[in-house]
């Protein structure tokens, strides 16, 4: 009996073990999907800057996967240290839902924590034979227009609010006249994806619709990925400020003790290295003169709007747009 | 320890040994795999209340994703009793080239990960894809509409009757159905009266699993079904959205209610099946 215990815990203890992993990353960034490639780079120069100035030697690990999900995990208890999401919402709903971190965390960082943004633009097919060039042409019958369930997505949530901010700009603050506006342009969807992932293969591998709303970083790497022969990008004249947050996660490092080392690495993205790797990546420096005037030469002038502009705040949106029986989903009920 | 310090009060009622402790396990074994994350589940929906929880369910939108979910698994474990159980017949019964590569085929709904299968189907049924262009000339639009759904629902679905009818098939014997000729009975009579009364339970077990695993289906069908509120927007993906909003409660009382919908279903089935055993 007595051995067969000592087995038995033996055998516990090994599965147990199999789990805990053995050396663990020093920092844990919680990201969305097209920030990859970003933070590689981001990663290797800051652990070298890190080293410099510290001494210490760090790992970083990022995770990536759709904003809302991720920002899920890191309530449900992922330990992020940092976070660098989408959209401002998800961060406030850790803090709202998790108290993980200050509700007025976006002011802790300069421009509204947000260290790069990006915008709404169009991705339509090679040539553009459909004659896209405003918001107004996606409207037209006969154009189909490829974008995410802004419910399951968080980057369609700015495509969305980009068109009713277009459309509430040009019919100076007719809240009806851009609801119909939204409601026509969903009309001309084909098909709502889950995830941005899930609309671009729509429009890229099965060849549907005429124009994909697109992240203008994601519309830039996937031109250079699937070649400038198959595809165009199309600016319109205004499109939304979409503003990717970055955030401290004070409960976490609080119980991982390295504050200092967090905050260094979301103060690196300030810096002229992080800055120049953003426009790099394709996204728009919030300090531009910092980065390569070569990267910001390729991004087209568009007047962009900012979300609080127009809509007030996310929490605000979020309430009015994607709630349970909200405008959005108004638009299917009408059907 | 009781048990030999006592010998002889348990152990004379069974005839097999070690039963106190099997299904103490079994118990404990399925109390910490299903019934605690279940229960899970109904403890969050009951903070809304049985109103609560109406006002949700009761809702047009919820209301057209289930019936869209069961449904659709509904036709799609038909097409998979029908046209699997020819397929379990005709590889119990025949012999051709590369048979042990089909019969392998057969089980690749199993272990390909949803997303890929989801992913490959629309490919191919969408209006421009090798079937789904074929299709469009006939007015037919698969892809992006219910039909997606209940196609990528049947070929997740088709190993589930294949490999549970093959057995069965397989020990009915060839002297039976000779048997039944040289009494006289025709080729339709020796179906019907020898082997389908053989087959059914198995082919209704079968029939169950396919719909059991076609209601819950998100990863394939989320790709093929257009996902449009009221027309192609299935239960689990309803769950999802409540989700995103943050929506606990609601979200479980839909999974909850497909939970009971789908406990009741499969216990009417194995009811009847046993009641086909009865006969």
């Amino acid at each position: 009996m007595r051995f067969r215990h000592s087995a038995i815990r033996l055998v516990l203890a090994a599965a147990l073990s199999a789990f805990v992993p053995g050396t663990q990353a020093d920092l844990l960034n919680v990201s969305y999907d097209p920030t990859r490639e970003f933070y590689k780079d981001i990663n290797q120069q800051f652990a070298a800057d890190w080293q410099a100035k510290s001494g210490q030697r760090t790992r970083i690990q990022t995770s990536h996967g759709g904003s809302g999900k991720q920002a899920r995990a890191v309530i449900d208890g992922l330990e992020a240290d940092v976070v660098t999401l989408a959209l401002a919402y998800d961060i406030d709903s850790i803090a709202e839902r998790g108290a993980l971190l200050p509700a007025d965390w976006q002011a802790r960082l300069p421009n509204h924590s947000a260290p790069y943004t990006s915008t709404i633009v169009f991705l339509v097919r090679k040539g553009n034979p459909k004659g896209i060039k405003t918001w107004d042409d996606l409207v037209k019958p006969g154009v189909s227009v490829i974008t995410p369930n802004p419910k399951t997505s968080g980057g369609a949530r700015w495509n969305y609010l980009a068109a009713w901010g277009h459309a509430l700009k040009a019919s100076k603050g007719d809240a009806a006249k851009a609801k119909a506006f939204v409601t026509a342009l969903f009309r001309n969807v084909p098909v709502l994806d889950t995830g941005a992932r899930g609309a671009t293969t729509t429009f890229v591998q099965r060849g549907l619709g005429d124009v994909l709303l697109a992240w203008e970083n994601e519309a830039l790497l996937s031109i250079g990925e699937l070649g400038p022969d198959k595809f165009d990008i199309v600016a319109p004249a205004d499109s939304i400020l979409a503003e990717p947050s970055v955030a401290l996660v004070d409960k976490n490092v609080a119980r991982h003790g390295n504050r200092a080392e967090a905050e260094a690495y979301l103060n690196f993205l300030y810096t002229p290295v992080g800055q120049k790797l953003a426009a790099k990546h394709y996204f728009r420096p919030s300090k531009p003169e910092l980065a390569d005037p070569a990267d910001l030469a390729r991004f087209p002038k568009i007047a962009l709007f900012r979300l609080d502009e127009v809509f007030g705040s996310w929490a605000q949106a979020q309430k009015t747009h994607f709630a349970d029986g909200g405008q959005f989903d108004q638009i299917y009920q009408s059907k | 320890m009781t048990a030999v310090d006592r010998p002889g009060r348990r152990r004379s009622r069974r005839t097999l040994p070690g039963f106190t402790p099997t299904l103490g396990f079994t118990l404990f074994y399925l109390g910490l795999i299903v019934l605690i994350p279940l229960a899970g589940v109904f403890f969050k929906a009951s903070g809304l209340g049985f109103a609560g929880i109406g006002q949700v369910i009761g809702s047009e939108r919820v209301l057209a994703a289930l019936r869209l979910s069961f449904g659709a698994a509904a036709i799609a474990a038909l097409l998979n009793a029908v046209f699997g159980s020819i397929v379990a017949w005709v590889f119990v019964r025949y012999e051709f080239p590369g048979k042990r590569l089909f019969d392998a085929f057969i089980d690749l709904p199993f272990a390909l990960p949803t997303a890929v299968a989801g992913i490959a189907l629309t490919a191919l049924y969408s209006e421009n894809g090798w079937i789904g262009s074929v299709l469009a000339h006939a007015g037919l639009k698969v892809a992006y509409t219910p039909l997606g759904i209940v196609v990528a629902m049947t070929f997740i679905g088709l190993p589930f009757v294949v490999r549970t009818v093959e057995p069965v098939l397989r020990e009915v014997e060839r002297d039976l159905e000779e048997a039944a000729a040289t009494l006289g009975a025709r080729r339709w009579q020796t179906v019907l009266r020898v082997i389908a009364p053989a087959v059914f339970p198995a082919l209704v077990t079968g029939f169950a699993l396919a719909f059991a695993r076609a209601v819950g289906e998100y990863g394939s069908v989320i790709f093929i079904a257009g996902n449009f509120p009221l027309v192609s927007e299935i239960a689990p993906l309803l769950i999802i959205i409540k989700l995103e909003e943050f929506d606990y409660p609601g979200a479980t009382a839909v999974a909850a209610t497909m939970l009971v919908l789908s406990f009741l279903l499969l216990l009417t089935i194995n009811l009847l099946q046993a009641w086909t055993r009865k006969k």
